[in-house]
């Protein structure tokens, strides 16, 4: 079709296509349904690579992981109704952790809207929270612009998800095709080099603090800052440490690693933070999961803090110094202000701290404790697999034991905190980086919420790796309800059955009913490979079976049911008051 | 603190729903909101009028900034500007009592744009000060029916907005 300019005019639904493709766009994940299926054809014509979910809530974990693993805008295509409504959980698990997502939803007709029509959703009021942006198009001719935009809001900045509704008319309606080459958003500007007089005093109060702390988190990977941390760390000799969300972005090896702080952070991270004089904060917001009781956090401590988000800033604690702009951008300003340093006395005092109660578990007796089927894991792989975890007791093992060996190789719900999103996630990242080893630790909880996603293993010859620390427990809940709830073991055991006394709170395996699903059978039935592990001799060698196999696995560990996961800070405590593991 | 802050978006569908549903989501106190177009019919301006600490202001400023719509946030707080809320108020006003109203209804400046045998309408406007001592005034004879804006606030020429 031409239009009265001599322009050739195409559909909304090849425009979006064309738009997709012009963004270099390699993988789509969604589920298609009908006011959607017009869009639907059109991929079908188009040859574009769409991996069909088998729920849209895996589908978004999909193109979440896909993001995270490779630094790539993830791409998801759903249809109205339902569909929209089943992605919303995925979609603020993405904007918790700041990744970016574009998702096109179908919508009824434009001129239909508002109607409580068949499978009709108000979205973009739904996602207005838990979206960056979002947009609902109601003229074709705004769409080439609109998804522009999108991809660039939602991979600029501080990142995260952009949903784009699209009615089915505006899909049917025709418009010639000219994507913008340049976006210009008056209204939206991200700083990104620092302001150098912040960064001058910054520098001044690191070159004169005697027990500084880096404390890094998702904002140095995205902004690709590894080699910019370490090198401010190793120049001025500052101990670093990380969120959930930056594990791996700091080698481990080095003294001046501290791994993770926080609820189930490292003793001496924990207590390098509380001692410290200076913290300086990189791409990370100070979450209560980090901090503890806020008032108490770093009492002693000028505040620093790098970060893209203006309302980062001083959300949750007053902040001495702030520096906005690109994290990578703002450490490269901030280098040659640095002083050397030789600070032996604070990395002294961390050591010892490290050798007073570095990370342990039961190790004298022969029973198969779930920290050392991820230790075990981390040495196999030497810490270049990418690891995916669900929500959970097992996530923190994960985070403690996993030495994840670079960034984005640890894809964890840190924010939202989403059970269920690791197995999908893992999928993605597969997807997006073919020829890594991509292993999720699910605990078996939170991988009964997204399993059904296993037929996009099978389908695609998508090869992922799953390995279940199955207590039969909701663990973490579990864990809490022994420590702060007299034990009351309320609705968190897996394997209980109507059979069972009410208010069993004494499980043990041999005397509990059957666990239902049996992984195993069940991996099978999808064609995929299974294996049970219930001793510690069997764990490397299952290990290493199922690292060798080409197709996906369910290794299902049935780990010691009442495992406490330690440290712990209490909610509400001060990172100083730790529960230590005694063995 | 009281804070006027006038917001500059971009005059498009949802900016409204997108504003009020920051401040329930985040937990801000809104006083009163009014919004409508500038001289550019591509922009509109938003009043809204908060109460909270420096440290709230300062999340407002800055969750209103990184909403993609939002051009421009000022807080009216430091520098010189004019205010403007409008009311329409019906008064009980029977014959014994009418005249005494009118007097004050001079007096503030007020117009009376409606009358019937045992009432009077009257529009008034003002800051939320004047506003609110009107209404004082003029509740012993009983108010039967009050409509108010929100304020409406520019800053004054003698000053930069919000710089």
């Amino acid at each position: 079709m031409i239009d009265r300019e001599g322009k050739v005019e195409i559909t909304g639904a090849q425009i979006l296509i064309e738009s997709l493709l012009k963004e270099k766009v390699e993988v789509v994940f969604g589920i298609p349904g009908g006011p959607a299926l017009f869009l639907f054809d059109e991929i079908y014509k188009s040859g574009l690579n769409f991996v069909l979910a088998r729920h849209e809530q895996g589908a978004v974990h999909m193109a979440d992981g896909y993001a995270r693993a490779t630094g790539n805008v993830g791409v998801g295509i759903f249809t109205s109704g339902p569909g929209a409504t089943n992605t919303v959980t995925g979609i603020a698990t993405a904007y918790m952790d700041s990744v970016p997502l574009v998702l096109i939803t179908g919508q009824v007709m434009s001129t239909l809207i508002g109607q409580d029509g068949f499978q009709e959703v108000d979205i973009t009021g739904i996602t207005r929270p838990i979206t960056k942006h979002n947009y609902l198009i109601k003229d074709v001719s705004e769409l080439a612009k609109t998804v522009k935009e999108a991809f660039y809001i939602a991979s600029s900045g501080k990142p995260g998800p952009v949903l784009i509704d699209l009615p089915g008319d505006v899909q049917r309606a025709k418009y010639q095709f000219d994507y913008p080459k340049e976006v210009d958003i008056r209204s939206y500007k991200p700083t990104i080099e620092g302001h150098i007089g912040q960064i001058k005093k910054a520098a001044k109060i690191i070159n004169n603090s005697k027990n500084p702390v880096l404390y890094i988190g998702a904002g140095v990977v995205v902004s690709k800052a590894q080699q910019e941390v370490l090198d401010i760390s190793l120049k001025g000799q500052i101990p670093t440490t990380n969120t959930l969300l930056a594990i791996g972005a700091y080698p481990y090896e080095s003294e001046l690693s501290l791994n993770m702080l926080g609820m189930h952070g490292t003793f001496w991270a924990n207590k390098a933070v509380q001692a410290a004089d200076v913290i300086v904060a990189v791409g990370a917001r100070f979450d209560d999961r980090c901090t503890g009781k806020v008032m108490e956090f770093a009492k002693n401590a000028d505040i620093i803090h790098i970060d893209i988000d203006p309302s980062s800033i001083s959300k949750i604690l007053k902040t001495d110094i702030p520096v906005v702009g690109d994290a990578k951008v703002i450490l490269t300003q901030m280098e040659p202000y640095i002083e050397k340093k030789d600070r032996h006395e604070w990395i002294a005092q961390i050591k010892d701290w490290k050798s007073q109660n570095p990370l342990r578990y039961n190790t004298d007796d022969n029973k198969l404790h779930p920290q050392y089927v991820i230790e075990k894991l981390s040495e196999l792989t030497k810490g270049e697999a990418i690891v995916t975890t669900e929500v959970g007791q097992h996530q923190m093992w994960a985070a403690q034991y996993y030495k994840a060996n670079g960034a984005r190789k640890f894809l964890s719900s840190g924010g939202l905190g989403t059970m269920g999103f690791g197995f999908p996630a893992a999928i993605g990242a597969k997807i997006g980086n073919p020829d890594k080893e991509v292993v999720v630790i699910a605990g078996d909880g939170s991988f009964q919420m997204n399993m059904q996603e296993m037929a996009v293993c099978i389908v695609n010859d998508v090869s992922v790796k799953v390995i279940v620390i199955n207590n039969q427990f909701l663990g973490m809940v579990r864990q809490w309800q022994e420590m702060f709830y007299n034990r009351h073991y309320s609705s968190s055991c897996l394997a209980k059955r109507k059979s069972c006394p009410p208010k069993c709170n004494t499980p043990q395996y041999g005397k509990c009913p059957v666990y239902v699903p049996d992984f195993v059978l069940w991996a099978k039935s999808y064609g995929a490979d299974g294996l049970r592990v219930s001793s510690k001799k069997d764990v490397v060698p299952s290990l290493e079976k199922m690292l060798a196999s080409k197709n996906s696995f369910v290794l299902d560990v049935k780990v010691e049911q009442e495992e406490n996961v330690f440290p712990m800070v209490p909610v509400g405590n001060s990172l100083d008051d730790m529960l230590i593991f005694h063995g | 603190m009281r804070h006027t802050i006038s917001v500059l978006v971009e005059n498009k569908p949802g900016v409204l729903a997108r504003i009020s549903s920051l401040f329930s989501a985040r937990g801000f106190n809104i006083d009163s909101l009014a919004v409508g177009e500038t001289e550019d019919p591509q922009t509109s301006r938003m009043t809204i009028v908060v109460k909270g600490d420096d440290s709230v202001l300062e999340q407002i400023t800055k969750q209103l900034n990184k909403l993609i719509d939002v051009i421009k946030v000022s807080d009216f707080t430091d520098i010189k500007y004019v205010e403007r809320g409008l009311a329409l108020i019906r008064i009980n006003a029977g014959k014994a009592n009418r005249g005494e109203i009118i007097e004050l209804a001079n007096i503030f400046r007020t117009r009376i744009i409606d009358i019937a045998s045992d009432s009077l309408m009257l529009e008034v406007t003002g800051d939320k000060d004047k506003l609110e001592a009107f209404i004082k005034l003029v509740s012993v004879y009983g108010i039967k029916e009050m409509c108010r804006t929100g304020e409406i606030a520019l800053a004054r020429g003698d000053n930069k907005r919000g710089e």
